[in-house]
Parts: C-alpha cells; sequence; structure tokens
C-alpha cells in the first residue's frame, strides 16, 4: 500500500473525488482545499473510480451548492460537496430534505467555529452540532489517516444505510496538519462501493421513464406517520457503519469501531470524546497508565445516529466516573451535545443494571482550535478523581468570571516523538513550504512518521507563521502544538525581540537562526532576554544569513532551500548524506521543467548553507559590541503601546507578544465590542524599505498619500511657526497650492507602520531630472531611517490638521490633507482595496457607519489584536460591524432604517420639547447637511441643544437622541464575492428600495480572502480556482443591473485609472439621498501581477477597456441632462497586451494557448462592444437614458 | 515555353524558390496569415522566434505567482490552481506549428532565440515532435559585462549550438549578428558543432529615448536597403570558405536584390520588411521581378546564377576586403565634399 505525505482535506480529497461524479463546492475556510483539489483534478481530466470525469460546479453560495447537491442526487448520480462553519448552516434546509428522502451523500465538514460574538475561522464542533435535528449520519474522523478512511467508509456506509452522511474532522488541526498516511487504492474503493450500490442509488434517481413525485406536501393526518416512516432506516445505520468499518479492516488492515475504547482495561476514570482532541488524550491516557494510573479514553466515531449500546459496550466494566468533552458551546442548554447523549445512554443502561451508575462531568475544551494539550486532558483526569468533581467545566483557559475553568498542571507534558522542532517565519518566505517539503522528504525516503502543524496569525502582509514539527519511529498521536522542541529556529531576526520564541525550547536544544549580521556578531546582536534564555536551557545557536544566499543566488526572498538543508543539518533525522541526496532530489523534481538556473541557483544554495551553516558561542556575559551599539535600528525600542489605556494594555499587549492563551475571560469583552484606533500601537516594522521624500522635486499633488494602503503615507500644510520646534531633519517644503500660500507643507512616513509595497513611487508623477530613475518619492532601506523616522512622525501627528471646511474636495492634493480613519491595516502590501475604504474614512470617517461583508474588508478590518478603524481628535470616526458574508446588504440598510427611526422620532420629540427657541429647533430640523460645512453647523446647533436640555430639560430623552440629529452615513462594505454572488439578492433588494444607503464594492474580480476562487465578477479568460480552464463567460455588469432601476446612484472607478474621478464618484454618491453603488477596481496578490505595479494594472485595464470609469447620478435627470457619463475614452490599449500583464490571464495561455486566444479576442470584442454601449447611452437623450433597458 | 527554374535548396530541404518568409511575429504567429503567405509563392516559412529566455522567464513566473503571497494567512494558502501546465511558455508555439502543418505543404521552419542558460534540449524535441522540418537557432546576445571576453561568450553560444544539434534530427541554422571578431572562423566552428546553415543577419533591436517624459521607447524600425550590404558581403567572403547554407536576411525589397543575394551565394533569401510594409501579395512581385530578372538575362535557373559573385569566384575578390573600404571612401564624393583624408 503506497504512502503519501498529505493534510487532511487532501486525503479527504482524494477519496471523495474519486467516489462522486458531481461536486457542487463554495469556498469556505478551512474546507476551501477540499474543492480546490476535486476542480483541480477535472480540469486535468482525473477519471473518478468508474473511469468519468467529475463535474465539478462551483455555486453562488452553500445554499447553492446545497440545492445542486440536492438536486444532482435526485437525478440519481453520486454527488458530494465540501464545507465548514456557515456554509453548513446555509445547507441545513436542504440536509433535512435530503435525510427526509432517504438518499445517500456524504458531506465533508472540516468542522469549524459559527460566528457569534465573532467570527473565526478555527475549528470546532458547533457547525456539526447545529445538523443534529437534520437525520444525516454524523461520522468524526480524529487524523489525517482517519480523514481518509472514514472519507471511504462514510460513502460506502450511505450507500447501503440510505442516508446522508456529514463526514467531519478539526478544521485546521486535521483539514491542515500534514501526516504521512496510508493511501487508499482503487480496488479496496471498489471492493467497499460495489457497482450494485451505485446502480441501486441511480434506480432511485427521478426518470420520466418510471416517474414519481419527491418532496410533497403533507397534511396533518399524515406528516407525522410519514417521518416515522424512516426510522428503521435509521436504526440499522450504526450496523451498516460497523459492518463497512470491518470490510475496511480486512481490506487495508486498519480496524475501527463506532466507539473505540484505549486505555486501562480496569480504568474507574475514562474520557469520551470525538475527533483530534481524541488522539492528545490517547497519547495521554497511554503516558498515565505507563505512569501506574488506571485510566481510558472511548473515542466516538458515529455520533448520530448514536447506537447507545454499542457505546455502554465499549465502556470497561470497571468504570466509575466519566468525563465527556465537547468541542462546542451550546449556551442555555443543560449540557453540551455529546455530554447529554452519552448521560442518556447511561440512563439508559443502568436502569437495566446493577450497582451505582457512574459519575457524570461533562465539559467544553478547546473551541475556535484553542490547542488541546495531554495537560488539559490530564486536568481533566485529576477532576474526575476527585471526591467533588464539577459536573459542568471548560478546560484549556483561565475563567475568571463564571469560574468553570479546570486547573491545569503546564508543566505536563507527554511529548514522545523522537524529535520535535518549532519553525517561526515570515509569511510566504518559504519557510512553510520548506517544513512541508521536509515532512514529505522524511516520509517519502524513511520508514519514520512525521508531523507538520502551521500557524498563521491574522495578518495578510508581514505574518508571523509558525510550524511544529515532530518525527517519530512511532506513529504520532500528539495532535497540538510541539510544547518540548530540540530544535527551534528563527527566520526573520526581528521576532528575537517581539517575542518569547524559546518558551518552548528543550534544554540542551537548538536554536538556528536566519541572522543578517557575520557569526562573530550575533552573540552580540541578540536581546538580552534571549542570551538570557540561551544560557538558562544550554541551548547550541547556529546561524546562517539565509537572507543574503537566496540573494546572491536569485532566488529573491526565497529562503527555503536554504533553511531546509540547515534544518536536516540540525534535525538528525537522515543521515547526512541522505539527506542532502534528498533535499537535491527534491529540487530537480520540484524546478526541473522551469529551466536549468532555478534548479542551479537552488543546488547551489544547497551547499552553500552546508558551508556557511555556523555555530556561534554563545559567552557567560556578552557585552554588546561596539558596532551594535552604534546602531540606532538596535537600540530597544520605545514600547508602542505606552500611550495606550491600561485598559487597551491589558487586551492588545498579550496578544502581540504571542500570549493572548493567557488572557483570562474577564480581559474580552462579552458581546464582542472593541475599542477603535489600536492598529497604530502594532509598529511592525515590516518593511525591508521604505518611501523618503525628496522636497525638491516634489509637486505637492497628493497622489502618494491618496493610494496608500495602509495610510503611512500623509500630508499637512501649516504654519511655518508650527515647524519651529521640528525635530532635526524634518522634512518640509515652501506649499505650492495658491491656496496656502505662505504655509509650509509636509508628507512624512509612518516607516514602522510601512509595508514597503512601493505603490506611492509607482504613481509619483515627478521624476528627479538630474536622475530620472529617482522621483520625489524613493524607497530607501528602512532599519537606517528607523529611530528618525519614529520621531518625525510622531511630530507630524501633533501637527494641526486642516479645517476640514476648508478644503477644497474637489481636488486631491486639499483632499488628501483630510485625516484618514482608516491606517495600518494588515492588508496584504500594496492591497487595490484599502486606498478605497480609506478614501471614505477621510471623506466621511466622523460620521460613517459601516456594514462590513465578510471577506478580506472584514478580516485586516476586524482581526483582533487590532483594528484600523481610528476616530479622529473628537472621538468620532467610524463606526463598523459584521454580520455574515450573505446578508451585508441587508444588514447595512437594517443601520439606515434604525437610524432613520431614531432621527424620526429624535425629529418628534424636538417638535414636542417646550420651550426651545423656535430658531434652534427650525435649524436642527431643516438642516443641509449634504456637505462638510452643513454637517459641521449641524453639529453645532446640537451642541447648543444639549447645553439647552442640560440647562431646561436634563431628563428628556432627546439627551440621548440628540446626536442622531446629524447626518448618518451608512456603507456597506465588501468584495465581489457577496456583491456579485451570494449577496446579490439582498444587494438588489436593497438597490431597488430607495433607502439612503452607500455600497461600495471591492471588485477584486475574485474570492480574494479565500484564495483566489472565480466568482461572477471574474473577468472572461481569467484563470482561478474553481476556473482552472479559464472563465469562459462574461463578468456580470453589475453597475448596468443597478442602473436600469433609475433612480440608483452608479459608479465605476479605478483609482489608478483616474484618483479625480474616484474623488468624483465618492463624494456625489455619498451625498445622493438614495441608494448609491460605486464598484471599485481592486488590483489584488490573486491577480499575479507585481503589487508595486497595481495601479498601472487598474490604468491598463481601462485602457484597454476592460474597466469602465462612469457615474451614474439620477440627479442629473431631474436637470435634464443625461444621468450616465462616461468617464473613460475609447479603449486604445489591445486587449491581449492588457491582459498579458496579468499572470491570471497569462496561465490559460501556458496550458491552454489556443482558448487563450479565443478568449483574448472574445474579451477584446465585447470590451468595444460594452464601451460603444456605454457611450451609446451616455450620448441617449436625456429622457431615453433614463432608466432605459441596455 | 516554361519560365526559369526558381527552385533550390536549404539545409536539405527542396524549396519551390529561394524566397522564404523570415521570422517575425506579425507574419507568422497568425495562424491564418501562413496560408495566404504560401499561397502567395513563399517556399517556406520560419516561425516567429520562441525566446528560451522567456519560457525560463514564463516558469519563474510561475512559480513565483505559485509562492507569491502563499503560506501567509490562514484562509488563503495559495492563490492560483496547483495545476502544473506540461508545456509552460511553449505549448501556443507547439500548437502554431502542428496548424501550420496541417495548413500548408511548405516547409516550416521553427525559430529559438536565446543567447544562455535554458531548456534547449527539452524544448527543440518537442518542436522536432511537433512537426517543425528545421530550426533557425538565433544567437542574438547583447553582451555587456565587462568581465567576459568574446572568446567566452562564441564558445558559449558554441555549446548551445553543440546540445541543440545533438538533441534533434532536424537541420540547424544559426541566426547570427554581424559582430564577430572573425566571423569565419566562427562559422567554421559553427560547422563543426552541427549546423547546417547560416542566416545572416541579426538587426540588433535599437531602443529609443522619450525627451519629454524622460523613458525609454521601443519600437522597431525595419530595414531599408543599407541592410543588404551586411550579408551580401559576408556571404560572398564565406561562400566556398565553410560547407554551409546561407540565408540573406535584410534589406531584400526588388528582385535584383534576391538576384544579388544568390550571386554571391546565397541559397535563400529572407524577406520580412518588405512583408510588412505591403503585405503578403509582395512575394508574388517579388518572384515576378525575379523571373522577368532570370528570363532577361537568359538564365533557366537560380542555380546557374547562385555563388558567381561570391569572393572565390568575383572577378575583384579585393572588392569584398579592407582594400575595397579605403578605395570607396576615397573617391566618394561625399568623403570628399568633407574633406575626409585617409
Amino acid at each position: 500500500m503506497s504512502t503519501a505525505s498529505i493534510d487532511g482535506n487532501e486525503a479527504v480529497a482524494r477519496v471523495a473525488y474519486r467516489l462522486n461524479e458531481v461536486m457542487a463546492i463554495y469556498p469556505i475556510t478551512p474546507a476551501t482545499p477540499m474543492g480546490e483539489w476535486a476542480d483541480a483534478w477535472a480540469a486535468a481530466g482525473r477519471p473518478n473510480l468508474w473511469g468519468s470525469v467529475p463535474q465539478v460546479i462551483e455555486l453562488q453560495s452553500e445554499g447553492g451548492a446545497a440545492g445542486v447537491l440536492h438536486g444532482a442526487l435526485q437525478a440519481g448520480t453520486l454527488a458530494s460537496t465540501f464545507t465548514a462553519s456557515q456554509g453548513l448552516l446555509l445547507m441545513l434546509p436542504n440536509l433535512y430534505k435530503i435525510a427526509g428522502e432517504l438518499t445517500a451523500t456524504v458531506l465533508h465538514v472540516a468542522s469549524r467555529a459559527l460566528a457569534g460574538q465573532a467570527l473565526s475561522i478555527f475549528g470546532d464542533h458547533g457547525d456539526v452540532m447545529a445538523t443534529r435535528g437534520s437525520g444525516c449520519a454524523l461520522l468524526c474522523s480524529g487524523s489525517v489517516q482517519e480523514a481518509g478512511d472514514f472519507a471511504a467508509i462514510a460513502t460506502a456506509a450511505s450507500l447501503r444505510a440510505r442516508l446522508p452522511f456529514l463526514h467531519f474532522f478539526d478544521g485546521f488541526r486535521t483539514s491542515h496538519e500534514i501526516q504521512r498516511v496510508e493511501l487508499i487504492d482503487d480496488a479496496v474503493l471498489h471492493a467497499l462501493v460495489p457497482q450494485e450500490l451505485v446502480a441501486a442509488h441511480r434506480r432511485r434517481g427521478l426518470s420520466p421513464d418510471h416517474p414519481v413525485i419527491r418532496g410533497t406536501s403533507q397534511n396533518p393526518d399524515v406528516a407525522f406517520q410519514a417521518r416515522e416512516a424512516a426510522n428503521p432506516f435509521h436504526a440499522a445505520a450504526p450496523a451498516i457503519v460497523q459492518e463497512v468499518m470491518d470490510a475496511f479492516a480486512a481490506l487495508t488492515g486498519r480496524a475501527y469501531h463506532l466507539f473505540d475504547y484505549v486505555g486501562a482495561a480496569d480504568a474507574e476514570r475514562v474520557l469520551v470524546l470525538m475527533g483530534s482532541g481524541a488522539e492528545t488524550a490517547q497519547e495521554t491516557v497511554e503516558a498515565l497508565n505507563a505512569a501506574g494510573e488506571r485510566v481510558g479514553l472511548l473515542k466516538v466515531r458515529l455520533f448520530r445516529p448514536l447506537d447507545t449500546t454499542a457505546l455502554i459496550a465499549a465502556l470497561p466494566p470497571s468504570i466509575r466516573a466519566i468525563a465527556v468533552l465537547d468541542r462546542c458551546k451550546e449556551p442555555g442548554s443543560g449540557a453540551e451535545p455529546l455530554l447529554l447523549d452519552v448521560g442518556q445512554a447511561l440512563l439508559q443502561a443502568w436502569a437495566e443494571k446493577p450497582g451505582p451508575l457512574p459519575r457524570l462531568i461533562g465539559g467544553r475544551y478547546g473551541l475556535a482550535s484553542k490547542d488541546f494539550t495531554p495537560a488539559m486532558v490530564k486536568a481533566v483526569f485529576d477532576a474526575l478523581a476527585r471526591p467533588d468533581p464539577p459536573g459542568r467545566f471548560t478546560v484549556g483557559i483561565t475563567d475568571d468570571v463564571t469560574r468553570l475553568s479546570l486547573p491545569v498542571d503546564a508543566s505536563f507534558c507527554t511529548e514522545a516523538a523522537d524529535f520535535r522542532a518549532i519553525v517561526y517565519g515570515l509569511g510566504s518566505d518559504g519557510s512553510v513550504g520548506a517544513n512541508k517539503n521536509a515532512i514529505k522528504i522524511i516520509g517519502d525516503h524513511t520508514d519514520l512518521y512525521a508531523q507538520g502543524y502551521f500557524v498563521y496569525d491574522s495578518k495578510k502582509s508581514g505574518s508571523v507563521t509558525v510550524s511544529h514539527l515532530r518525527v517519530s519511529r512511532t506513529p504520532i498521536h500528539s495532535c497540538h502544538l510541539v510544547q518540548q522542541a530540540h530544535l527551534v529556529a528563527c527566520h526573520q531576526w526581528d521576532f528575537l525581540g517581539r517575542f518569547d520564541l524559546l518558551e518552548a525550547a528543550l534544554p540542551g536544544g537548538t536554536l538556528l537562526l536566519n541572522s543578517p549580521f557575520p557569526p562573530e556578531e550575533v552573540a552580540m546582536r541578540l536581546p538580552a532576554s534571549v542570551r538570557q534564555a540561551i544560557r538558562a536551557k544550554q541551548l547550541t545557536v547556529q546561524s546562517i544569513d539565509a537572507t543574503a544566499i537566496a540573494r546572491e543566488l536569485g532566488l529573491g526572498g526565497r529562503i527555503n532551500t536554504v533553511m531546509q538543508t540547515c534544518f536536516f543539518a540540525l534535525a538528525d533525522v537522515l543521515p547526512q548524506q541522505q539527506a542532502l541526496e534528498a533535499i537535491r532530489e527534491a529540487i530537480r523534481h520540484s524546478y526541473g521543467r522551469k529551466g536549468g538556473r532555478i534548479v542551479e541557483a537552488n543546488l547551489q544554495a544547497v551547499d552553500a548553507s552546508r558551508a556557511r551553516l555556523q555555530q556561534v558561542p554563545i559567552a557567560d556575559d556578552e557585552p554588546a559590541s561596539a558596532a551594535a551599539a552604534a546602531d540606532p535600528s538596535q537600540a530597544p525600542a520605545p514600547d508602542p503601546l505606552a500611550a495606550a489605556s491600561a485598559a487597551l494594555r491589558r487586551l492588545i499587549a498579550p496578544q502581540l507578544a504571542r500570549q493572548g492563551d493567557r488572557l483570562p475571560v474577564s480581559a474580552l469583552p462579552a458581546d464582542g465590542s472593541f475599542a477603535t484606533g489600536t492598529a497604530r500601537f502594532e509598529k511592525r516594522n515590516i518593511a525591508e524599505s521604505v518611501p523618503v521624500w525628496d522636497t525638491e522635486v516634489c509637486v505637492q499633488c497628493g497622489k502618494c498619500v491618496m493610494v496608500c494602503p495602509h495610510a503611512v503615507i500623509r500630508a499637512k500644510v501649516v504654519e511655518p511657526a508650527a515647524l519651529a520646534d521640528a525635530p532635526a531633519g524634518f522634512a518640509h517644503a515652501a506649499a505650492r497650492d495658491h491656496h496656502w500660500q505662505g504655509q509650509s507643507f509636509t508628507l512624512q512616513v509612518a516607516a514602522e507602520d510601512c509595508t514597503g509595497c512601493g505603490l506611492c513611487v509607482e504613481v509619483c508623477p515627478a521624476r528627479n531630472r538630474a536622475e530620472p530613475r529617482r522621483k520625489a518619492i524613493n524607497m530607501e532601506p528602512q532599519r537606517p531611517l528607523r529611530e528618525q523616522a519614529r520621531g518625525h512622525w510622531d511630530f507630524f501627528l501633533s501637527l494641526p490638521n486642516p479645517e476640514r471646511g476648508a478644503l477644497n474636495l474637489a481636488h486631491v492634493n486639499q483632499q488628501q490633507l483630510q485625516e484618514p480613519l482608516f491606517e495600518f491595516s494588515g492588508a496584504c502590501a500594496g492591497c487595490g482595496e484599502t486606498p478605497y475604504i480609506k478614501l471614505a474614512s477621510q471623506l466621511f470617517g466622523d460620521r460613517m457607519v459601516v456594514a462590513n461583508a465578510t471577506g478580506c474588508s472584514s478580516i485586516y478590518g476586524g482581526s483582533l489584536p487590532t483594528t484600523p478603524w481610528s476616530s479622529n481628535r473628537n472621538g468620532r470616526g467610524p463606526a463598523w460591524s459584521n454580520s455574515l458574508f450573505e446578508d451585508n446588504a441587508e444588514f447595512g440598510l437594517g443601520f439606515r432604517v434604525g437610524f432613520d427611526q431614531r432621527r424620526v422620532i429624535s425629529a418628534q420629540l424636538l417638535r414636542d420639547t417646550p420651550g426651545l427657541p423656535a430658531g434652534l429647533r427650525q435649524g436642527l430640523l431643516e438642516a443641509d447637511q449634504h456637505d462638510e460645512p452643513g454637517i459641521f453647523e449641524q453639529r453645532q446647533r446640537v451642541v447648543e441643544l444639549r447645553q439647552w436640555l442640560e440647562a431646561n430639560a436634563p431628563t428628556s430623552a432627546l439627551n440621548d437622541l440628540a446626536d442622531d440629529l446629524v447626518k448618518r452615513s451608512v456603507w456597506m462594505i465588501g468584495g465581489d464575492g457577496w456583491a456579485y454572488d451570494i449577496g446579490y439578492g439582498g444587494l438588489d433588494h436593497v438597490l431597488a428600495g430607495g433607502h439612503d444607503v452607500n455600497i461600495l464594492v471591492l471588485d477584486t474580480e475574485v474570492y480574494s480572502n479565500t484564495g483566489g476562487q472565480m466568482s461572477k465578477a471574474t473577468p472572461l479568460g481569467a484563470v482561478a480556482k474553481f476556473a482552472s480552464g479559464g472563465k469562459a463567460t462574461a463578468k456580470k455588469d453589475l453597475g448596468l443591473m443597478a442602473m436600469t432601476y433609475g433612480h440608483v446612484y452608479v459608479a465605476s472607478v479605478a483609482m489608478g485609472a483616474s484618483q479625480e474621478q474616484t474623488l468624483r464618484a465618492f463624494l456625489e454618491a455619498e451625498s445622493y439621498p438614495g441608494p448609491s453603488l460605486i464598484l471599485a477596481y481592486s488590483h489584488c496578490i490573486a491577480h499575479g501581477i507585481d503589487m508595486a505595479q497595481g495601479m498601472t494594472q487598474q490604468q491598463r485595464a481601462v485602457d484597454s477597456g476592460r474597466w469602465l470609469l462612469y457615474r451614474h447620478d439620477p440627479r442629473r435627470s431631474e436637470r435634464g441632462e443625461n444621468p450616465l457619463q462616461l468617464d473613460c475614452p475609447e479603449p486604445k490599449l489591445a486587449m491581449a497586451e492588457a491582459m498579458a500583464g496579468e499572470n491570471r490571464f497569462r496561465l490559460l495561455g501556458y496550458s491552454h494557448p489556443d482558448q487563450a486566444r479565443a478568449l483574448t479576442r472574445q474579451a477584446q470584442a465585447e470590451a468595444l462592444q460594452r464601451w460603444h454601449q456605454y457611450a451609446a447611452r451616455a450620448a441617449a437623450p436625456a429622457d431615453a437614458s433614463k432608466g432605459a433597458p441596455p | 515555353m516554361n519560365g526559369p527554374d526558381l527552385a533550390t535548396t536549404y539545409l536539405g530541404l527542396p524549396l519551390s524558390s529561394p524566397l522564404v518568409v523570415g521570422a517575425a511575429a506579425p507574419l507568422s504567429a497568425d495562424p491564418d496569415l501562413i496560408p495566404r503567405l504560401a499561397e502567395q509563392g513563399a517556399a517556406a516559412v520560419v516561425l516567429h522566434s520562441l525566446f528560451l529566455e522567456q519560457i525560463e522567464h514564463d516558469w519563474q513566473e510561475w512559480e513565483h505567482h505559485q509562492q507569491h503571497g502563499s503560506e501567509s494567512f490562514a484562509e488563503s494558502l495559495s492563490f492560483v490552481p496547483p495545476n502544473a501546465p506540461t508545456h509552460l511558455g511553449i505549448a501556443g508555439y507547439l500548437q502554431e506549428i502542428e496548424s501550420a502543418r496541417r495548413r500548408v505543404d511548405i516547409p516550416i521552419i521553427a525559430s529559438l532565440n536565446g543567447n544562455a542558460g535554458g531548456h534547449w534540449a527539452g524544448t527543440v524535441r518537442a518542436i522536432e515532435q511537433a512537426g517543425a522540418q528545421a530550426i533557425e537557432l538565433n544567437l542574438y546576445a547583447v553582451p555587456t559585462d565587462a568581465e567576459r571576453s568574446g572568446g567566452e561568450l562564441e564558445e558559449e553560444q558554441l555549446a548551445i549550438v553543440s546540445t541543440v544539434c545533438t538533441a534533434t534530427r532536424l537541420p540547424v541554422a544559426v541566426k547570427l549578428s554581424p559582430s564577430y571578431t572573425n566571423l569565419a572562423h566562427f562559422a567554421r566552428r559553427l560547422h563543426q558543432a552541427g549546423a547546417r546553415g547560416l542566416v545572416l543577419f541579426n538587426r540588433f533591436f535599437q531602443p529609443d529615448i522619450d525627451i519629454e517624459a524622460l523613458e525609454h521607447v521601443s519600437n522597431v524600425l525595419l530595414s531599408s536597403a543599407a541592410d543588404l550590404r551586411p550579408p551580401l558581403r559576408w556571404i560572398a567572403l564565406l561562400e566556398g570558405q565553410v560547407p554551409l547554407d546561407f540565408a540573406a536576411s535584410g534589406g531584400v525589397a526588388h528582385g535584383t536584390d534576391v538576384v544579388r543575394l544568390l550571386m554571391v551565394g546565397a541559397s535563400v533569401t529572407m524577406v520580412v520588411s518588405d512583408l510588412l510594409r505591403h503585405g503578403p501579395g509582395q512575394l508574388r512581385q517579388l518572384e515576378t521581378e525575379l523571373t522577368g530578372w532570370l528570363e532577361q538575362h537568359n538564365y533557366a535557373s537560380v542555380q546557374d546564377l547562385r555563388g558567381c559573385m561570391s569572393q572565390r569566384r568575383c572577378p575583384d575578390p579585393a572588392a569584398f576586403e579592407r582594400a575595397q573600404y579605403v578605395r570607396a571612401i576615397s573617391t566618394s564624393p561625399a568623403g570628399s565634399a568633407l574633406g575626409t583624408h585617409l
């Protein structure tokens, strides 16, 4: 039997793909990769078990996927889907139907937490438990091996039992963990799923040749009986599952049971749980029993239908106390689901058994992928041993509010794998890839077991990745983070000062450093705390400048080969020569077709790594070197949280130090509300180089300020006197705009918050005439500038902001002096979305309320530990919330109607308040708030009102509602996945109404947040995930559809093509007193472009006609003008040339050149046709174009 | 009465005439244009160049975009589908070869362009499998490294030629620039490395600058009459010295240009700029002019005049060498006007 080192998702997908004919998919973390595998295999023409290539079809939502699944099953095909979390909830109605109709299918679920107080992409069983009533069988696997095995068992059992199965496994912990597993070959699948089962399933499908009707409506007289008619199928299912498991065991040697007991035959204390936690529990039980305890573990495999007899029979007769652990929470319930069921089983069984009922307790663990460790397992056994164990508890957190948590002895450790390593890397630097490759090499070249698990943070740029690796001669059951590591590797020097990465280093172990410093300086450069830890743990320190080697060999920032070679040099899991040859072979295999240079460079990297890896002595008392002392970038940075409140420090500091697990319950808000303006405390220092301003060359146009995705470049105009105390080197120049005559202009960069994307340099229009390669903004290395830039930035922030009312917002250079209230997000470096959000925050932030659809913008906008949404000096700023992916338009509409109602009430109160000066009342009620001065004046009136109320009506309800008299600018923000696909129905409904809302669609033309899957916004000819063969249909023209309503303001903008048009559109949209839709072209990392050239790509999209610039303003109709203004000239750039600049289009040419040519021609024709269609519409007489169909 | 016989051979391929369409994307990247060229009398078509650096660059780009932004954020561990294309960078070219072979009977010559590294052998084999009947290997190089000698660069190019010729059974012609220290010697080495023919010469792309925007400007200039002289001279010099076929490239605009090049020893003449200026019909015009001239001068076939004016056979062998240059300059009216003294 062959083996492979793969993750849980791939293990499942490999089986599901072969056993199905139709796969209806939709991306959702952490299940997305299963659909991606299926799509990729189908695109490559790989057949299933019976020789046909499955149809893999992406839907607009999980609800849609479930509908297709249901339909395909009714058509008598073998069909499946993959999902998780909210996606599973959207499938729920169909699950009842599919189960009610006794239809065989398997849904593979990478189980994930449901969004409550916050969204979490991580694993627990909350989603699966929400389906308990559906009638689906629930089969749980706990490891990568089991995930693949159970995918097969579930399918066979489903076809035999005629029940739909939810096969679930822990999101991330199993779905993303790599282990070497035994693969299931086709013969086994054929034996498990014989043709007659398939034929029977097909015969149950709908056919006009033998018609039936299904899905009837039943009356009270028979519906109940009909519901009970299926009982025999549910009753028979457990036995069928066991039979299939037995058959599987006979075929593969891997035996499973409905309930698997592990531990002492005479155990008195037993733990019951399911999923990956059971693996950790097994490791712990074995360690405890080896130490003389008598404990046991019952792994639950089939949770529904629950075979209580089998459950009880699997328990040892000696049992006296049981703890049931649930990886979910049901607030307000008597107990969590598994605990309830086990309790029921015990009651039933002990009604007929002698002796006392075992003591039963239960608790929650591991919610949202909280690491579940052996120490926690032991804590539960310890609780069971107490004479008065708590009936309900939590384990793994410190609950200082309801005091439910069990005490855990963190020092308890059962690590048994022969070699363990923890590797800290920078996102996308190749660290994770190197470690995955190492696992594969070990798996492919030895009989050793190897495991890799990878932890990512919530930033899309400059993220920290942590790889947890284990290698062992015996099977690895440790489904938890490495607690004691023989090797700790730090691939990014700056991490050393940011958090304690030696906490898990085993005494006597090794620290591997990717150091920018020569070996002789390493010891001196290490932070004192790290030196101290090294000495205390007697660690050996090895150093290499991997970044330099990669750079010298032309490998860019990819240090994977170097660090992988070092890993094997230090890991001692393979003989050195064998390891080196395996690395070289992997290089030839991976890069062989990609050209001699890549292969050669990587092979050279192997040799260079061996030669330059060097042990670094750490003396007992290492003095700082002169070089280190002279290097200002090495000086301890001031505490960025120094300016934060104590409450914020308490909340944020531990999270930034990667110690968030230690925060007690009391530190967290119970309702999910957090302060804004916290991203400024991070000071991530992730940019290699940052922009530096050249005052002589600059024309002060504001373009760089406008495009900066992270709001790190800002400008101010101040009186020269304000600069009297400016720190040395603080750059400024005489203001060029005559509006600011006599004043000073300054442009500053938050170097510690910059991501170094370079968009600012790209858009800078001013060239240095003496050296045209330089502009008014040039990138320079960040480290030497860091210290000075920090001082300059702080001084810059202390300078006054311009009077908002005095700015001419029609001009970018003046408008860009507005303070951004969206800053330093964790979006990708060079993100194409955030400049639009920042612009909205500058223009309307002080009165803005944002409904944000789930997606990239909700992640970089609302992921802990900090948020980029911030407030101004008056404490005003955008209020933000995320409901779901699919309902954002409706959610925002709720804001609107809510605020409108509050305003109606406040106006009524205003009218009903006796004695209020008439002028004030009238002013408040009739205020014109369409622009900045109008809003300013209204705020002044509200201040006056408050003063009057305080003096004359201090108890009036108007006190609470006075602020509602000021305009509320409601914004719905989201990506194309939301607006074009999953949320389109709601969006359309909101547009159709007349409410004053502003909808900003950040159109990246793919599902960016989940890794670039096709949406209906994906353009013709683009390759995306789920569209491996290139999208064969045109992009949906959402703007045109909205325009047909007539009353909707619609703008299509691309900041890289026209900043002025973008600005005009935002101002017009917000001022329009009805629904406004802004479609904002957002270049994206998923397009396969150099992100520093993102704005140029936007320009090319417009020049080629692939993206149009226009504004449709219904107010123009009232003035007798055509509402539509086309803001871009006829396409002049050949579509082929424009498309060639983006990898997503080039990819198709690589694989299907004919199709690429044909689609490019089609795209060219369609672009021209569309431009002419819009031009004709814009040129039509006003009446003809008003609300006219296209 | 039959007209003169235009048939010739090039790289062992029998051709109906010496009029071959040279490598240029506007002429051969469009699969519909090749049948039109054949209809107008093209004896063979050299497809536009496949750039080896481009293939490697495509792979690097593919690899880069596979990795870029990957393994950084838990929800998007990658951004592109994982499928690796089978013939990345050359799939389209192979399809063009196959399409051209299906649609025309004239020989299709693939053109490979590169000057270092690259996956030469595999690419050549794929091209052979796709049906190309010969390969034109364009060693376009603009050496800028002050540390490297001309000899080193020549050795590198010879190694490429050897690799290609070893990897394929197809005849290989090498297209050169005029910038070699001793072209005759290098030509001999190329023959030893396996080349069957030379295409003389490459015209280097010369960039321009935009003095307003302070940027570089890329535009290709079509060849002119002056470009005929270098191949004319060098084919005359090499013909008979090295046992290679010669294709003249550059400046062919009239039937008499073809005659001149054949007379110095060319087997075929490559036509590009003239077709770009006037369209495929210009081939027929050239053929008519050539036929007319041959008839007028009583040549029964192009073979009757081929090589008659090569250095070995011409009445004034010094005409192709330095002495002729001295003579030409010193008697030039322009030279006199400028008061040139040599």
